[in-house]
């Protein structure tokens, strides 16, 4: 008897440990990787009353963690989101983006625009200085994008390409040319930059504010190799100064009292711990260790977004970001060579059901490849103009009777063997399985779904090793283009072998097309309705939010379209 | 004794050099590369990075040049953390681990060692049981279920320790209490058998028929030579904890080697696995060496001259 409630005390031990290691392990890892290069705040992210200095809490420390450390803090090499809330912290661009989410002078003080919008002159800041009391001039700009775009930088910068926009920028890139003065940039003296663009660029000034824009300091880095992977040798021109990095645990910033906008920076320090699990987060938050919690900085874990959002209503919230959640097909390989087939799939799924069963984080259902926080024209969104509704249409019944118009088509009556594939996460594959059902009680097939170690996966989309594959993507800029130039024939992110000529016709025209701005917002819309309406090549399904945390007493936080967040203006109030 | 040592080393060197060898070609095998992402490199870019880290070369001119680099002690320099040297970032997150790792050491050791010698003195009554509970509980649990559970009952609700960190002191108290929990419940069951079997040992008895007092047989006879098992259980165990437990350190925030390794190996940082690989190989090696030697040095019956591998 005595032997038997031990093994019951046991059990019951046992069985509480595995609900509660259940709860504590689902983390999404965060696939689309966000470089963000302009920002417009989709409305909700700002809050600025102004402060009064009456009540702003005596210790203005903002404490936040981060869920990777960033891999490096030069601006040329850079690529992830967490460099770009650390980079944001420390460096200033052309512009800034203001909490409206529009483009407002930084570094430059004004800038002019030619009429065929191919010329930027920016006037540099008078009284902008580095931390080390240099001015910041508009060499300092020239010098960065030749350093960012020179074939000779070791390693190569990876995010060269986001200056391609300037011209000869590429050329000079890809070692076409060796001579710098071909590319638009040139300082005409110390206080003016003039910028040559290859294409009219509508967004061309919000991506001054992005951090492959930013400005170095030459006689840093010219004297030092590693002048970026250490906090003491990094000179920055931004509001707050990089003082304390220790590899793996911690991060912190303080207020950098050279600042040309010193006096509306409220926070004196920053600080992050380096802690890549949500549910630590999550505890850290409710623990009163982190002020912020939750994406684009950290990670809110998936099963305690339901709960949080009742428990902590008024601190919790969802934000729509510029992402797509799809599924994209090998348009190569038979199956899914059938546009009708296509369809079907992409027809018969119900994607509410999946947003409110499986990844109950308020997403949006998509139907099309630009998502809802994507700048349009006249102050609404690009999907407003342009509603993904027109399509197409859930509908099981008609997708029943595609699939069997394309088995018709191929000459097939049964369908070859199919393989989801899907990259390693506890969500991606709560999904798979969920829509390989709806396949199955819709269309009558039966789908194996598969998983894949993310940099294999990613191999095996690239070369094609692949049926249906799950895929996400995340803007560039505020710009329908960060999406539809990704299907041109032969593009290096398009892996389903899609190649249409009026596709690549309108892109290439929407590229060109910069000053009359309503026909290129129509050329888009055209280009994705022959993408997802009459090809579907990829099969959309939903528009990503974020969750994030954020403690009454922090005000001034603001979130660009993209989900990219900026604290440099933010404050403490008094609890 | 020499000729002990240095054969031992030499096996040392070829374990290592084995040990190189797979990693390096299986890490080669591996789809991916350290320039893979959701957005595509542009190819002249991609080109040039490959040329720049001597990724265009033929595997085995690379394989060559890697082990010559080791020879000179050049570890490399990172492929994702740019510009850092792979010796410097070991150096800092091991020494996080270190510090950690050998308080885990020395508690779980006391600690096991403690339960296993009372559960044995009190053989069959309670306590034997209670320990013995305990034991399977801590090696049953896994420690992600653990920490977890530490953090939120002493960090977050009690808010008697530090959710995450280890500034202070306090913050070592529930990462050393989950890092401990495995070795403490081994170490408690090795003693507990090895002292039984001591304790019922004929020469242990023939030390009470003599009418030696009971603390000096315990301490003289007893645990001299119950604790043997425990000694070639701590030098692998010392090695494993403070080459850093991925779980425990990522649900502590705690930047130590553990981290890392994981890290590097989803990065693809190939530098960086390498040099971490032949550390943890190095690290390992030695905790072995020395507990053979330690082996040796506290128990007579081994001999050294048969030449026998342990």
């Amino acid at each position: 008897m005595k032997k038997k409630s031990w093994m019951m005390l046991l059990t019951l031990v046992l069985v509480i440990g595995t609900v509660l290691a259940a709860c504590g392990s689902a983390e999404e890892t965060t696939t689309t990787d966000s470089g963000t290069p302009t920002e417009t705040t989709t409305g909700e992210g700002a809050t600025t009353e102004p402060a009064t200095d009456a009540n702003l809490a005596a210790d203005q420390t903002l404490r936040l963690n981060l869920s990777a450390e960033p891999p490096t803090l030069d601006p040329a090499q850079a690529q992830d989101s967490q460099a770009n809330t650390a980079l944001r912290f420390m460096y200033e661009g052309l512009a800034t983006i203001d909490a409206d989410g529009n483009p407002a002078p930084g570094a430059a003080e004004s800038w002019d625009i030619s009429e065929d919008g191919l010329t930027y002159t920016f006037h540099m800041r008078q009284g902008a200085t580095w931390n080390n009391g240099d001015p910041v001039t508009a060499n300092d700009f020239v010098f960065a994008w030749q350093r960012a775009l020179s074939p000779e930088t070791v390693p190569a910068p990876v995010y060269a390409y986001q200056l391609y926009y300037i011209k000869g920028a590429e050329a000079f890139n890809t070692g076409e040319t060796t001579d710098f003065s071909t590319v638009g940039v040139k300082a005409v003296d110390e206080n003016t930059l003039e910028v040559t663009l290859a294409n009219p660029t509508p967004y061309f000034l919000g991506l001054t504010s992005f951090y492959t824009y930013y400005p170095v300091h030459q006689a840093t880095v010219e004297g030092n190799e590693a002048w970026a992977a250490d906090a003491s040798t990094m000179v920055t021109n931004g509001p707050f100064t990089l003082t304390t990095w220790v590899t793996g645990s911690e991060m912190g910033w303080t207020k950098n009292d050279k600042y040309w906008d010193a006096a509306n920076i409220k926070l004196t320090n920053v600080t992050a711990s380096i802690v890549n699990s949500g549910a630590t987060e999550t505890s850290q938050y409710q623990g009163g260790e982190i002020d912020y919690a939750g994406a684009p900085t950290g990670e809110i874990p998936t099963d305690q977004i339901q709960p949080l959002s009742e428990q902590l209503k008024d601190e919790f919230k969802l934000t729509d970001i510029a992402s797509t959640y799809y599924y994209e097909f090998n348009t190569k390989e038979a199956p899914f060579n059938n546009a009708k087939i296509r369809k079907a799939f992409a027809m018969s799924i119900d994607r509410q059901a999946l947003i409110d069963n499986v990844t109950k984080a308020g997403q949006t259902p998509a139907f099309g490849f630009v998502p809802t926080s994507i700048a349009g024209l006249n102050n609404q969104s690009f999907r407003d103009e342009h509603p993904d509704a027109d399509y197409f249409k859930e509908d099981a019944a008609a997708a029943k009777t595609l699939l069997e118009e394309g088995m018709a088509e191929e000459g097939i009556t049964t369908l070859p063997s199919i393989t989801l594939l899907y990259n390693t996460s506890e969500n991606h594959q709560k999904l798979a399985l969920a829509v390989a059902d709806m396949w199955k009680n819709n269309l009558g097939v039966e789908i194996q779904t598969k998983n894949e170690e993310w940099s294999v996966f990613l191999e095996s989309r690239k070369t094609g090793n692949f049926q249906i594959a799950r895929a996400g993507w995340s803007a560039d800029y505020n710009d329908p283009m960060t999406f539809m130039d990704m299907f041109v024939t032969g593009g290096g992110n398009n892996n389903t072998g899609f190649a249409n000529e009026e596709y690549d016709a309108l892109i290439d025209a929407a590229y060109k097309g910069g000053n009359d701005p309503e026909k290129r917002m129509q050329d888009m819309a055209a280009a994705e309705k022959i993408l997802v309406g009459d090809n579907m090549v990829i099969m959309p399904v939903y528009y990503y939010t974020q969750a994030s945390l954020t403690k009454p007493y922090l005000k001034g936080v603001t979130t660009d379209f993209s989900g990219a967040i900026n604290f440099t203006r933010a404050y403490l109030e008094q609890q | 004794m020499a000729r002990y040592v240095t054969s031992k080393l030499l096996y040392t060197l070829l374990s290592l050099f084995i040990l190189i060898t797979a990693t390096f070609f299986l890490m080669k095998a591996i789809p991916g590369d350290p320039f893979m992402s959701e957005k595509e490199v542009p190819a002249p870019i991609r080109a040039r990075l490959e040329a720049q880290y001597g990724l265009d070369k033929p595997l085995m001119t690379q394989y060559v040049n890697y082990l010559g680099n080791i020879v000179q002690g050049d570890l490399g320099i990172s492929m994702k953390k740019l510009n850092q040297e792979v010796g410097n970032i070991i150096g800092q997150t091991f020494g996080v681990s270190l510090r950690l790792g050998l308080i885990a050491v020395v508690v779980s050791t006391i600690v096991g060692v403690a339960l296993g010698l009372l559960a044995a003195l009190y053989h069959r009554k309670f306590i034997d049981s209670l320990v013995m509970v305990v034991a399977v509980i801590g090696i049953a649990v896994p420690s992600f279920v653990l920490a977890s559970l530490l953090q939120y009952t002493f960090g977050l609700k009690l808010g008697l320790f530090p959710i995450t960190g280890t500034k202070s002191l306090l913050g070592y108290v529930l990462p050393v209490m989950a890092l401990s929990a495995g070795p403490i419940a081994y170490i408690a069951r090795l003693t507990r058998s090895s002292m039984l079997e001591v304790l019922n040992a004929d020469y242990i008895k023939t030390a009470k028929a003599k009418g030696l007092k009971w603390p000096a047989i315990l301490w003289k006879h007893v645990i001299r030579n119950g604790i043997l098992p425990v000694v070639t259980y701590v030098g692998p165990m010392t090695a494993n904890v403070v080459t850093g437990s991925v779980v425990v350190e990522r649900i502590f925030g705690i930047g130590g080697i553990g981290k890392v390794f994981v890290d590097s190996i989803t990065n693809r940082d190939y530098t960086l696995i390498m040099g971490i690989t032949l550390f943890y190989g190095i690290i390992l090696m030695a905790a072995r060496f020395i507990t053979d030697i330690v082996y040796v040095l506290v128990d007579p019956r081994i001999k050294l001259t048969s030449g026998k591998e342990g």
